[in-house]
């Protein structure tokens, strides 16, 4: 039962910061005049509205259909009319603008029909799955990968274990850690359901240890159903990035992901503690998606803590209602201090990946010129993905992405733990993403040339072909002129001949 | 002696043999270096280069007959790729030519097109959808931004824009250019 636990090269020891965000329970955002809904807030094709300007929705009613496979729907996170379907700014590091559906709230909160699913174990895999796409439901961890996806394991594979991560590794961040506290209970709904639909041979639950009263009530949630006999909880030490999904598993079972393979590969799916409760929420009450927890925190705010927040609430609104020293136009940062990015500007709202809200941080490295590369090495001695951090500078730096994928820059899981440890303080991630997007572009662009390259040489085939055919028709015309000709003459020849020999 | 001599000759004529016999079986259709360069070529179809299409450049470059700077929509990343390729020294763009510029797309008026396809006839990738006197259109996918649509046109109703960026397409910045920038690494 007690098997040993793996390990992950590198890592680090971080201060928490969580203790902040902890003191008080999760709390209700106030519902927004105006919730601004992106289109595409998952990884995959964005999704296509479904209601008009000026048409009433209630709230959980669907907006947006899912365009394509790799896609999931989007509802009404409250009841209100849709005031426009446009582009705008959306949560993202480039500050570009999106389309967008803007709703405008009217205060009754009026819930469309839901229909809840008695005993999801009589009903298929399929259709649990059909549920949780057309809930919307994604990965909550910060990824957004649309979990149904997740949840089908396809013929070629079986699931041995179902992982559920609770680390919450970064610092600062606590929404899962409040969830696993508050609503073990409904975490554990969600998880019965998983396990269904992946028809998983065992469930283990990993928890940080530094989330003692997270786990206590994991615990005593899992005590009250003694059905789950194969469901167990995994305390597992503190340490960044542990929460990363290959480093989870690597400590949870000691097997390790191969490079550009998925965990299924190893017979493993890891899916987020608060995803989880999403898919509960859709499968048991007929809830699709419409709100997250967000932990909003750091130095600068007042009233810290956890926020059951509705999707499109503008995050100007939510630092207002905890109360920030933040000037207007401020940048924050969105996501934890080693992964998060930058943002500025008042109207972004929130988003299904938004797990965390982060004004003012302790101890903030302070804005340097990096100094020039030491090769002291430290970058690769603490990354967990085993890669070179000083070969993949050097070769980014210099835009030579192919020796960049030689070093296997998409194993790069962007930490950032090469930047914390750096000397010289050289922004290592930085030049990662560079070269990763960089590296995607060109992808992008060989695609489009291959295709224009083909097309530009079937419309030459096309254009021979149809000058040859022209000209064929060209020499048959002349040949059957010619031939008619030949045989007016040849006619004409004949009746003078036998004019001729009448004459004769 | 003779035993020598015959015991070297069979050996010769079966390793000759086997050689010819293997070059046969595990011929190797070499990469002809005009394929290599023409999927170094941004297969724009421009003919900015004067030769009609990337094809055409290719095999004009393969042959010798001409520099490797002559391609402004690939611009210097393609002349480097091509010098790496053939193993020369880079230069500057030829600016006879004309000069490098961001990704463009075509854009028909759709209220002026008259419907007389004269462009659809200069596209070099069937990128324009149309019939005689109907309205013309853009596929935005399979438009190379080649600029060949906008001359035949009577009526002057092709705009080339710049490709907008979205999230997707969008790439993060050099940091070289902007270290002094970076946020949210603590």
């Amino acid at each position: 039962m007690n098997q040993p636990l793996g390990d992950f090269p590198g890592g680090l020891k971080l201060r928490g910061h969580k203790k902040r965000s902890t003191q008080t329970p999760i709390r209700k955002t106030p519902l927004s005049r105006h919730l601004i809904l992106p289109l595409q807030q998952h990884i995959g094709a964005a999704a296509v509205p479904v209601v008009e300007v000026g048409e009433k929705v209630l709230k959980g009613q669907r907006i947006a259909r899912a365009d394509g496979h790799v896609s999931v729907c989007l509802h009404a996170p409250s009841s209100g009319t849709v005031v426009a379907i446009n582009e705008q700014p959306i949560p993202h590091p480039s500050g570009l603008s999106a389309p967008c559906v803007t709703i405008e709230t009217d205060g009754e909160d009026q819930w469309i029909a839901r229909h809840p699913v008695d005993n999801f174990r009589a009903i298929s895999p399929h259709e649990i799955r059909q549920i949780i796409r057309d809930a919307g439901i994604v990965g909550l961890g910060g990824a957004g990968f649309p979990s149904f996806i997740k949840l089908n394991p396809g013929v070629h594979h079986t699931v041995d274990t179902l992982l559920l991560n609770g680390a919450e590794c970064e610092p600062y961040i606590s929404c899962d850690d409040m969830l696993m506290r508050e609503r073990a209970d409904g975490i554990l709904d969600g998880v019965e359901i998983m396990q269904h639909a992946l028809r998983a041979r065992e469930v283990i639950l990993a928890i940080e240890d530094n989330k003692a009263e997270a786990i206590s009530a994991m615990k005593l949630a899992l005590a009250a159903r003694p059905h789950l006999t194969e469901t167990r909880i995994v305390v597992i030490p503190t340490r960044y990035p542990t929460g990363g999904e290959k480093q989870i598993i690597q400590v949870v079972t000691g097997k390790e992901v191969p490079s550009n393979g998925l965990p299924i590969d190893i017979g493993i799916v890891s899916h987020n503690m608060g995803t989880a409760y999403a898919v509960g929420r859709a499968i048991n009450h007929g809830e699709p998606l419409i709100s997250r927890i967000v932990t909003v925190t750091g130095t600068d705010v007042t009233h810290a803590g956890n926020f059951e927040t509705l999707f499109g609430t503008p995050i100007s609104e939510l630092l207002a209602f905890v109360e920030t020293r933040r000037e207007p136009d401020e940048p924050f940062i969105l996501g934890g201090p080693m992964m998060g990015f930058n943002l500025s500007g008042d109207n972004l709202p929130v988003t299904k990946t938004a797990n965390c809200i982060l004004v003012g941080v302790e101890d903030a490295a302070p804005k340097t010129e990096p100094l020039p590369c030491i090769r002291c090495g430290d970058c690769a001695s603490v990354c967990p993905a085993s890669l070179l951090p000083q070969q993949l500078y050097w070769h980014s730096r210099a835009k030579d992405f192919d020796q960049t994928r030689d070093y296997n820059l998409f194993d790069c899981i962007e930490c950032g733990c090469c930047d914390y440890v750096c000397p010289s303080k050289i922004p290592l991630v930085s030049y990662f993403r560079f070269a990763k997007t960089e590296i995607m572009n060109q992808e992008r662009e060989r695609k489009k040339s291959d295709l224009a390259r083909e097309r530009f040489e079937t419309r030459q085939a096309r254009m021979e072909r149809e000058q040859r055919e022209k000209e064929e028709r060209q020499r048959q015309r002349k040949a059957a002129l010619a031939a008619s000709k030949a045989k007016k003459e040849k006619e004409a020849a004949a009746e003078t001949t036998a004019a001729d020999d009448k004459e004769n | 002696m003779l035993t020598a001599i015959i015991a070297l000759t069979l050996l010769a004529l079966l390793l000759g043999l086997l050689l010819g016999f293997a070059s046969v079986k595990f011929k190797v259709e070499g990469d002809p270096i005009v394929e290599q360069i023409d999927k170094l070529l941004p297969q724009t179809q421009c003919g900015q280069c004067s030769f009609a299409g990337c094809r055409p450049y290719a095999e004009a470059i393969a042959a010798g007959e001409v520099d490797i700077n002559r391609c402004p929509p690939g611009g210097e990343s393609t002349i480097q790729a091509l010098a790496d390729l053939l193993d020369v020294e880079p230069k500057p763009l030829d600016e006879e030519c004309g000069v490098e510029k961001p990704k463009m797309l075509a854009v028909i008026d759709e209220e002026r097109c008259i419907g007389c396809t004269l462009c659809i006839q200069a596209c070099p990738v069937d990128a324009i959808l149309g019939a005689a006197k109907h309205m013309h259109t853009v596929i935005a996918d399979e438009c190379t931004g080649c600029e060949l649509c906008v001359e035949p046109c009577p009526v002057d109703c092709i705009d080339m824009v710049e490709m907008a960026q979205n999230p997707n397409t969008w790439r993060w910045p050099d940091p070289s250019h902007l270290q002094l920038e970076r946020g949210g690494q603590a």
